[in-house]
């Protein structure tokens, strides 16, 4: 396989094979781990085969056309550096899945944390492999997006819940200022490229919005690696499964932050401001995320303030600015996640085997588990930075590089004194994990006995001490080259001199380990007492608890913030709303124009008295419909026909033949719509009481001077476009080509299913929606209780009936329509065969799918009007979901169709055909989705009417029930 | 021709305008329709008024200038059954929101 597609099999396996995982049964615990585990050791195997393509500073690029319009292509570039992350990301997260496998209880859904752990891995080798910077933007979102998941896994806790939304509230928003950071700095470099911003450090610095870039860059990297002052979700994430905190939360997701450091660091390091935001920042972080994890009871809490504590360590190098800060900086990512996973692996097992994580209640666990006290003890060593293991190494390649002179007296203390300390405090804590943990006497305080754990549970924990005592011990066989290969992929090809062996001579970096060693040692002893007491919270510090700040913010903007201004700017009225959108478009609408109108020219089409009478007539409508909407519904239905008519009108008028159609039985449709409507409408009788009247007047003549407004604005815009000749614009296209290539000569229906397909696919498949919601809406629909019973006149009518002896009840109504309705049964052959008609012809002649759709709908409606809804039903059964599902289908697959021939979606195929008796028939593809689009119509249009029509046959039923529940309730309350 | 199309749309305009701003149910459907008619025709119009010539290629005479502009009339075919589907869902809307609240009232509440 070429190695640039393996970069894209790295980054697309992973979320391909999460929705392979989410697939299985819930309880699917070893098949999850096979897939997953399996996964994970090919992603590792490709990349270490990628090896010798990054070494020297080699990068391997793989590019996929994005939107190359803009510019933008997907690009996927490792080189020592992410190379070294994809290691560590796969490998990690091989035992992790390892461990998972033991970690979750049959109780758990595994599928969704496999589903999600894979997605992660998917979202962070696409962040470490990205070659754009914007596509790096949106896997650096989605990896807070996934955490964020992850650590709401057992979303029935409270605590998960709030720890999962804090950590996406604060990463993700660092995230979207990254976001703009990387715009900013796209802008600068005119390239989103990374290679290119990469040989661009120069244009960056010296760019006058490089603080702002720098700015927004740090805020993404701080939050995502909890640096002070966003270091407080990080402790609240760990009420996620042990796994995740382990995988995400230590090794690779919050080392996403530094990553983004190491990244920049050789574009955007070395001026002032990263100086002294990045190492303060950092410095910061180490010695209060070290004292503060000292105080902890939780071990899952002292490992997360460690973990922060080695990100401030970290980032301190990187804000340095020297070449070797920078190797000591990645040298310590890569300790960092072999000591600290397996240190969360170990607490996840303790926490699994006693019940508790509380430090007070464990001690004397090596007695009960001597191995994995073994291995965590030697990997609580590596964290406090012992000799002969890997965190010893980079911690002492931290101290020589803080000890460096620096003429800035500040500095030249703080930074070896701050490091000290630091130390200090990460000697003592440690030493609070092994010693609280598994030395001292026997546990009593434990729910259960505590024994050893499955073997294959502690083996990703072997493995991982394995690794901090090798580099410990012989780091220039185990990681010198690999180190080297991943400065190289930073630094371009340019490794600085540096030394990975273990004794340097007696300088002042060992006095500084001495110190931290002895000095931490002796700390522990001394607040031994304090620590096992029962004072809750960091001392000093408890008080100034980000996440009450958090908390504070976020009550303050989305609770009093948004009340305030819902308060001012809300309604829950809807004739403000209107208003207000009314006049803003009259606004938008009349500034650009304010001053700049041309002078009004006549008209070029003569003037004709006939179409001035017709829209004196419709006008006249439709002021009559607005006058009598309130009192008089069926007339201001009527008069709003009227003006559809005249609209209809219109379309004839001016070439239209197609619009007039599809007018003309869309009014039909809308009107029996209405009436079907009407009958539920609540009486109103003009009674009103004064005062109510002048208000109520002032109200009318500000909305009739509103609506004046609307109207003159919209006439005079038509009158200036209408006067003017028209520009040249795609339609000439659609002329030329309407017969040549879509093979129809009716061009607006050649536009709609050829041209335009695609929208009338969209518009069909709403129409399908809408359909389908009118029909769920009325299955709930309860008619208020005043309209159920029968109508006035139909009342008045069956008084009649009755009285009379000769008549049953009914008689009247049914004389009434008895001449309608015996004609409205005859026409429906008729009616049939004109939607035929106008849907077969419409490729080439005025018609096509929705006029014939709507003829054929109009139909069956007047089969219900004149029968009945019971009349009609015991004769004709029709589906309309059938007829929308299918039209939909017909049209879908009609488009697909043009796939298996190599063409785009929807491409039409037509031909010419000779048919026996019936000539020349015009055969393209079209006619098919045309079919579509006709049967969607029908369904649609016929599942809206009947669904009202049924109303009045469900409405006593559904009435009787809701009495006898009204009954059964009252009934129940005495 | 064009300023009685143009009057046309304004009055149009205005009468749907009126009615959506009126509190009945009602009165906003009929507005709608009203301003879809407007809506409609306005977009129509922009193609510029054509008599006699059909957008429906005849004897082979591929001349766009033979015929009227046919992309405001497709955009407003869909339109039309579009608005039909509106017309639907805010009655049926505006039915249950009368069972629901007892008031035909748009706020729900006299």
């Amino acid at each position: 396989m070429p190695v640039s597609l393996l970069l894209i099999v790295i980054v697309a396996a992973p979320f391909l094979t999460a929705l392979v995982a989410a697939s299985f049964p819930s309880n699917a615990r070893n098949a999850e781990a096979w897939l997953s585990g399996t996964l994970s050791l090919a992603l590792l195997a490709i990349a270490l085969s990628l090896y010798p393509q990054v070494v020297d500073g080699g990068v391997v690029r793989s590019e996929i056309e994005w939107l190359p319009s803009l510019g933008l292509n997907l690009v996927f570039r490792i080189d020592g550096f992410a190379w070294l992350f994809c290691v560590l990301i796969t490998g990690i997260g091989f035992l992790v899945v390892l461990y998972t496998r033991y970690y979750m209880s049959p109780k758990d859904p595994v599928p969704r944390f496999f589903a999600f752990l894979l997605a992660f891995m998917g979202a962070m080798l696409g962040l470490v492999t990205s070659g754009n910077i914007i596509q790096l933007a949106i896997f650096w979102e989605l990896t807070s997006l996934i955490s964020f998941l992850l650590i709401g896994y057992w979303y029935h806790r409270g605590d998960a819940r709030d720890g999962a939304r804090m950590a996406l509230i604060v990463t993700a928003t660092g995230g979207l200022a990254l976001f703009a950071g990387l715009l900013v700095i796209g802008h600068i470099v005119g390239s989103y490229d990374l290679d290119v911003v990469l040989a661009s450090g120069d244009t960056i610095r010296n760019h006058p919005l490089y603080t702002v870039a720098l700015i927004l860059v740090l805020l993404g990297a701080m939050t995502k690696s909890a640096q002070f002052p966003f270091q407080f979700w990080l402790p609240h994430a760990m009420a996620a499964p042990t796994p995740v905190s382990a995988y995400l939360h230590s090794a690779t997701m919050v080392k996403a932050g530094v990553f983004l450091l190491v990244r920049f660091w050789p574009v955007m390091s070395g001026t002032d401001g990263w100086f002294w935001i990045v190492t303060f920042s950092g410095l910061i972080t180490l010695v209060i995320g070290a004292y503060a994890a000292l105080f902890q009871r939780d071990l899952k809490g002292l490992l997360a303030y460690s973990t922060i504590s080695h990100l401030g360590l970290i980032t301190t190098l990187l804000g340095m600015g020297t070449q070797l800060a920078l190797v000591a900086a990645i040298f310590h990512i890569a300790n960092h996640a072999a000591f600290k996973a397996s240190l969360f692996m170990a607490a996840g097992i303790i926490d699994h085997e006693t019940g508790t994580r509380d430090i007070r209640r464990l001690s004397g666990l090596y007695r009960l588990m001597p191995f994995t006290a073994t291995l965590a003890v030697i990997a609580s060593a590596a964290m406090a930075g012992v000799p002969l293991l890997n965190g010893f190494l980079s911690k002492e390649m931290f101290f020589t590089e803080t000890a460096e002179f620096d003429p800035n007296m500040f500095v030249n203390l703080a930074l070896p004194i701050g490091a000290t300390i630091a130390g200090m405090f990460s000697v003592a804590y440690s030493l609070r994990f092994v010693h609280g943990v598994f030395f001292g006497p026997p546990p009593d305080k434990l729910d259960k006995v505590p024994h050893e754990p499955p073997a294959l549970m502690r083996r990703p924990i072997e493995f991982l001490v394995f690794i901090c005592l090798a580099i410990g011990i012989i780091p220039g066989i185990t990681i010198g080259p690999y180190l080297a290969t991943a400065v190289a992929g930073v630094l371009d090809g340019d490794i600085p001199y540096y030394s990975l062996s273990i004794w340097h001579g007696f300088n002042l970096p060992l006095v500084m380990s001495i110190v931290a060693l002895v000095g931490g040692a002796l700390l522990y002893v001394a607040l031994y007492r304090y620590l096992n007491g029962d004072r809750d919270g960091t001392p000093l510090l408890h008080r100034f608890r980000g996440q009450r700040i958090f908390e504070m913010v976020l009550v303050t903007v989305t609770g009093r913030w948004a009340r305030a201004l819902n308060g001012i700017f809300g309604t829950r009225r809807l004739q403000p709303q209107l208003l207000i959108i009314v006049a803003l478009a009259v606004a938008v609408g009349v500034l650009p124009l304010w001053g700049r109108v041309d002078p009004l020219v006549a008209p070029p089409t003569p003037f004709d008295p006939v179409f001035a009478f017709i829209w004196l007539v419709g006008g006249a409508c439709a002021l009559a419909a607005a006058y009598q909407a309130k009192f008089h519904r069926f007339a201001a239905m009527i008069l709003l026909g009227g003006a559809g008519l005249v609209t209809c009108m219109t379309f004839v008028w001016f070439s239209a033949p197609d619009l007039a159609l599809t007018q003309l039985v869309v009014e039909i449709a809308t009107t029996v719509l209405i009436l079907l409507g009407l009958r539920w409408l609540p009486q109103r009788l003009p009674n009103v009481t004064m005062d109510q009247k002048v208000r109520d007047r002032f109200r009318r003549y500000r909305d009739m001077v509103i609506a004046g407004v609307a109207g003159l604005g919209l006439a005079v815009t038509a009158y200036l476009v209408m006067t003017r000749p028209a520009i040249d614009g795609i339609s000439s296209y659609f002329v030329e080509n309407a017969y040549s290539q879509g093979g129809g000569t009716n061009i607006v229906n050649v536009m709609l299913v050829d041209f335009r397909a695609f929208d009338t696919f969209g518009e069909i498949a709403v129409l399908g929606v809408v359909a389908l919601i009118v029909f769920s809406l009325l299955r709930r629909f309860r008619p208020a209780s005043e309209s159920v019973g029968k109508p006035q006149q139909q009342v008045v009518q069956n008084a009649f009936d009755t009285d009379t002896p000769e008549r049953n009840p009914g008689d009247t109504i049914a004389a009434y329509l008895l001449v309608p309705s015996q004609i409205m049964q005859w026409l429906f052959p008729v009616i049939i065969v004109v939607a035929v008609y106008l849907f077969m012809r419409g490729h080439d002649l005025p018609g096509g799918g929705f006029v014939g759709g709507l003829t054929m709908s109009i139909a069956f409606i007047l089969q219900y009007m004149a029968g009945g809804t019971r009349w009609v039903e015991d004769r004709l059964r029709i589906l309309p979901v059938i007829w929308i599902g299918s039209g939909l289908a017909i049209a879908l697959l009609t488009g697909l169709g043009s796939w298996l021939f190599g063409y785009p979606f929807l491409t039409t195929y037509f031909q010419y055909a000779d048919i026996p008796w019936i000539g020349r028939v015009p055969l393209a593809t079209a006619l098919l989705f045309d079919l579509g689009v006709f049967l969607l119509v029908v369904g649609s249009t016929v599942l809206i009417l009947i669904a009202l029509a049924h109303q009045s046959v469900r409405a006593p039923r559904a009435s009787r029930a809701a009495r006898r529940s009204a009954e059964a309730e009252t009934g129940g309350a005495n | 021709m064009e300023l009685v199309l143009a009057i046309a749309i304004g009055v149009l305009t205005a009468s749907g305008v009126y009615l959506i701003l009126r509190p009945r149910t009602f009165q906003v459907i009929i507005g709608l329709s009203l301003i879809s008619y407007a809506v409609n025709l306005f977009i129509f119009s922009m193609g510029r008024l054509r008599i006699d010539a059909a957008p429906v290629i005849t004897h082979g005479n591929t001349d766009p200038s033979a015929y009227t502009d046919p992309v405001p009339q497709a955009l407003v075919l869909t339109a039309i059954v579009i608005g039909f589907a509106m017309t639907a869902l805010f009655l049926v809307v505006m039915l249950a929101a009368r069972g629901f609240t007892g008031t035909d009232h748009v706020d729900g509440r006299d």
